[in-house]
């Protein structure tokens, strides 16, 4: 095993990770916030995915361009779902946690459905974008420049996502999150923060979608398979945790990476998993979590 | 000692052995295989309901991942019947057993949980399950296991051509899944689990205690899915990961109760009669187009009824028993 | 031996004391008052014997053995009852079912917890009430049902936290005297109460807790006449008078 195999593995592990950690901080954000785990994560991801693929085999648009479009579209789906439903959720007077995890669940398998209607259950690809098929070669080590496009643009998103805490808006965010009746009083309108959370929760997953298109197959499953590496990396960083999301994702990434070289790749899954057990069992909330 | 309590129950008992005995009789005029079939699918959904609801609906902790404890329980019976010649008549009851065993295990670290971080767990744990048996090759991984036909007998509960017999197998599965849901309805720890997810302070202050009836309550509901499992395998003849412990299974089982009305005796059963052949029939008409529209649909019932009816379709049929419509 | 032993408890929530040095006996079979202004401490104090809380120094004895920090299911088993200022009835339930969750504190069958619980009912004046939903009871009657169900789990002391606030004069009438009859069948009393009218006639001693400790201890008729009670309860003006 030489030096490049080891920086290889690492870095690839590196690249998947920060792109794991914007997932997860999407999911983090609005689980810190209101309380409840968007188990339709995974599949908002999966419809930015399709979005980029119609457009691009629409227009031949090439996924980076599409980034501001898509992102957009998502934070505005991720708005209508809180109106449309995640609020009246939060408001059931019977069995409210049942029913949260019942709402976006169903909107999951919901979207899973309408995707293998629309698109059917072959996945689909985008091919031929600026980045394809292109890498960086850094002394024997191989970097695909769309993996190295994701994780770079995941991580602004990140240090974006970072910057806008540090705002007005961010501040009345964090408020919510520490007392949610207390902000009532103060002027700060809950509904349009949690739908602004919402918003930003869906448009970071997006992001990270678009940029994904550009390597991954699209396909209905995919939101599910990202989806469960995210729940894992928030449960490993601890839920409603920045930090935790970036430190975590990060972990994971590379631990993938690593399972798949010393075990086989089909098998990568197993190292995060047991991972996700090991959290389980000695720290369950998370390296960074507040239980 | 007489009260609206124990009318209720009674109640309960007389309703539940009418609708048995009708449901006993029901294959009887029926001669197509299309409908016996629709009929036997939807009562194995009924038990497998019902169990899921003892832990998800009584216990209150919603499990994602049941389909672990229908799959082993599917691969265990079949599997000492294929390697090691156990009949199925016996061999179910070990898919029970480790159904029950799993869901121990399974429960142990994850009840101190709360609510969504255990639904998580649950679907982590089946995810690993899958992906365990799908690259395992003793158990035949992806190709699965075939069910070699045997001999009409009752000793290995095959029957031929037959689905009447079938019928009455998975009818008292159902049956007994909802005897249990009955009895822990009426019993400490169905009172105690109705308690704490009323009030929690106020339950403990009165000793309420119930981390180890929940894992009764795990072993239990682990144990009926592990023998629906089972039972499910002996009838289709074949298993394998895909079919029997696939996340959508999970989902498939734990959804007539959702529907229905989770923590209610009737509400499993009244999902499945809706849920099933709505399932079946779908699939019919659309046929191959139809791949994804089982999935709208459920998904939009999902929300629709969590959001809407949340107390489930079952409050639609008379008063809540705490006297509120 | 004294039944409970409070052994110099004192606890802080996020730097505010709400408990310094609180030391007492409690004896068995006695009505024990617990009194002072708002803000004393005495729910804290509660808090910490019925488990809910532990206290972050000194200890609970009950017959000799620590309870503190043992959690409330704990404390529960062991013979402490409560029930709590703002009423915490079990909503989905109906008054028989929430007295019968008390009553399989002590036994794991069903027919046995139902008869104790309508006993326990009928002791309280709840009878007629068994079938209906929990929320449709009155105030009042909430109480007692907060009662009634804390009794069914037999309990060697009952905390009662303001179980007679905010009563018409009939019904802290007849909250009294049920007081009373739970304390004729030998079950021992500490009640929370801050109308003093109401609670020193019934006990058989008080505590009187002012800013997180004890100011004094002692037989109703002498608490009445301290004169730093009355300032502790009315401010300085009044403690010439």
């Amino acid at each position: 095993m030489t030096l490049e195999t080891v920086m290889q593995v690492a870095l690839g592990g590196l690249l998947m990770g920060l792109i794991y950690a914007l997932v997860a901080a999407g999911l983090s954000l609005i689980f810190g916030l209101m309380d409840v785990v968007n188990f339709a994560h995974g599949e908002m991801m999966m419809l930015a995915m399709y979005a980029v693929f119609v457009i691009w085999s629409m227009t031949g648009l090439d996924p980076l361009l599409q980034l501001p479009i898509v992102a957009a579209v998502l934070f505005g789906l991720g708005v209508a779902v809180y109106r449309g439903m995640i609020g009246r959720a939060l408001s059931v007077q019977f069995n409210r946690g049942m029913v949260q995890i019942f709402v976006t669940f169903g909107l999951a398998i919901f979207i899973r459905g309408a995707a293998q209607f629309v698109w059917g259950g072959e996945f689909r690809a985008v091919t031929n974008t600026w980045l394809s098929d292109r890498s960086l070669n850094m002394g024997g080590v191989y970097l695909p420049l769309p993996q190295l496009a994701a994780s770079l643009v995941c991580l602004a998103a990140f240090a974006g996502l970072l910057a806008i805490s540090r705002t007005e808006f961010g501040k009345a965010l964090e408020a919510t999150r520490e007392d949610r009746e207390a902000v009532a009083l103060l002027g700060i309108d809950r509904d349009h923060i949690f739908a602004m959370g919402w918003g930003l929760g869906a448009g970071a997953v997006g992001i990270a979608g678009v940029m994904l298109a550009g390597f991954y197959y699209v396909g209905p499953n995919v939101g599910a398979s990202f989806a469960l590496i995210a729940y894992v990396t928030v449960a490993l960083g601890g839920f409603g945790s920045m930090t935790g999301a970036l430190v975590a994702g990060v972990l994971i990434g590379e631990i993938e990476a690593i399972t798949a070289a010393v075990l086989e790749p089909s098998l990568k899954q197993i190292g995060v998993f047991a991972v996700y057990l090991a959290v389980l069992l000695f720290r369950p909330r998370g390296l960074f979590g507040k239980l | 000692m007489d009260n609206s309590i124990l009318r209720r129950r009674r109640h309960e008992l007389i309703v539940g052995a009418v609708l048995l005995v009708a449901v006993a009789l029901l294959p009887l005029p029926i001669k197509d295989v299309y409908t016996q079939n629709l009929i036997i699918i939807t009562l194995l959904f009924a038990g497998l309901a019902q169990a899921w609801n003892i832990l998800g609906g009584y216990c209150g902790q919603i499990s994602l991942g049941h389909a672990l404890y229908f799959g082993m329980g599917s691969y265990v019976s079949t599997l000492l019947y294929v390697q090691a010649g156990l009949p199925p008549s016996v061999g179910i009851f070990f898919g029970g057993a480790i159904g029950g065993l799993a869901a121990l295990l399974v429960g142990w670290p994850c009840f101190r949980l709360s609510g969504h971080y255990y639904a998580i767990a649950t679907v982590v744990v089946g995810e690993i399950g899958y992906l365990l048996f799908l690259n395992w090759d003793y158990v035949g991984g992806a190709t699965g296991v075939y069910i070699p036909i045997a001999k009409p007998s009752l000793l290995n509960l095959q029957f031929g051509k037959d689905k009447l017999p079938y019928h009455f197998l998975v009818l008292a599965f159902a049956a007994a899944t909802w005897l249990a849901a009955w009895l822990i309805e009426g019993s400490r720890w169905g009172y105690s689990w109705r308690a704490v997810k009323d009030d929690v302070v106020a339950a403990r202050s009165l000793g309420v205690n119930i981390f180890s009836s929940k894992m009764a309550a795990a072993a239990i509901s682990g144990f009926f899915t592990g023998l629906g499992g089972a039972i499910y395998g002996l009838y289709v003849g074949y298993i394998d990961p895909d079919s029997v412990m696939a996340g959508h299974f999970s989902i498939l089982i734990a959804l007539p109760a959702v529907l229905g009305g989770v923590g209610t005796l009737w509400g499993p059963i009244l999902g499945a009669a809706l849920l099933i052949p709505l399932k079946e029939l779908s699939s019919s008409f659309l046929g191959g187009s139809g791949r994804g529209v089982d999935l709208m649909l459920y998904g939009a019932m999902i929300v629709i009824v969590a959001l809407a009816r949340p107390q489930g379709l079952v409050s639609l049929f008379g008063r809540r028993r705490d006297g509120s419509a | 031996m004294a039944l409970l032993e409070i052994d110099g408890v004192s606890k802080s929530f996020g730097g505010v004391a709400a408990n310094v040095g609180i030391s007492f006996e409690v004896a068995q079979g006695e009505i024990l008052g617990l009194i002072g202004p708002n803000g004393a401490g005495k729910t804290s104090l509660f808090n910490s014997i019925s488990g809910e809380v532990t206290p972050d120094s000194g200890e609970i004895r009950l017959e000799g053995k620590r309870i503190s920090g043992l959690g409330p299911v704990a404390c529960a088993e062991r013979g402490i009852a409560r029930t709590f200022q703002v009423v915490r009835s079990f909503e989905s339930m109906t008054v028989l079912e929430n007295v019968m969750v008390g009553a399989f504190a002590r036994t794991a069958h069903a027919r046995t917890a139902m008869r104790k619980a309508m006993d326990t009912l009928e002791f309280c004046g709840l009878a007629e009430r068994a079938d209906r939903p929990a929320w449709s009871l009155s105030p009042p009657e909430k109480r007692r049902l907060e009662m009634a169900r804390a009794l069914a789990t037999d309990p060697k002391i009952i905390l009662l936290d303001e179980m007679l606030t905010g009563l018409t004069p009939t019904e802290a009438q007849a909250g009294v005297e049920l007081v009373r009859e739970v304390c004729r069948r030998g079950i021992t009393i500490i009640m929370v109460e801050h109308v003093m009218e109401v609670v020193l006639p019934l006990v058989s001693r008080a505590v009187v807790l002012n800013l997180g400790r004890v100011l004094t201890i002692g037989l109703p008729s002498e608490i009445v006449k301290n004169p730093d009670v009355i300032r502790a309860y009315l401010g300085d003006r009044y403690a010439a008078a």
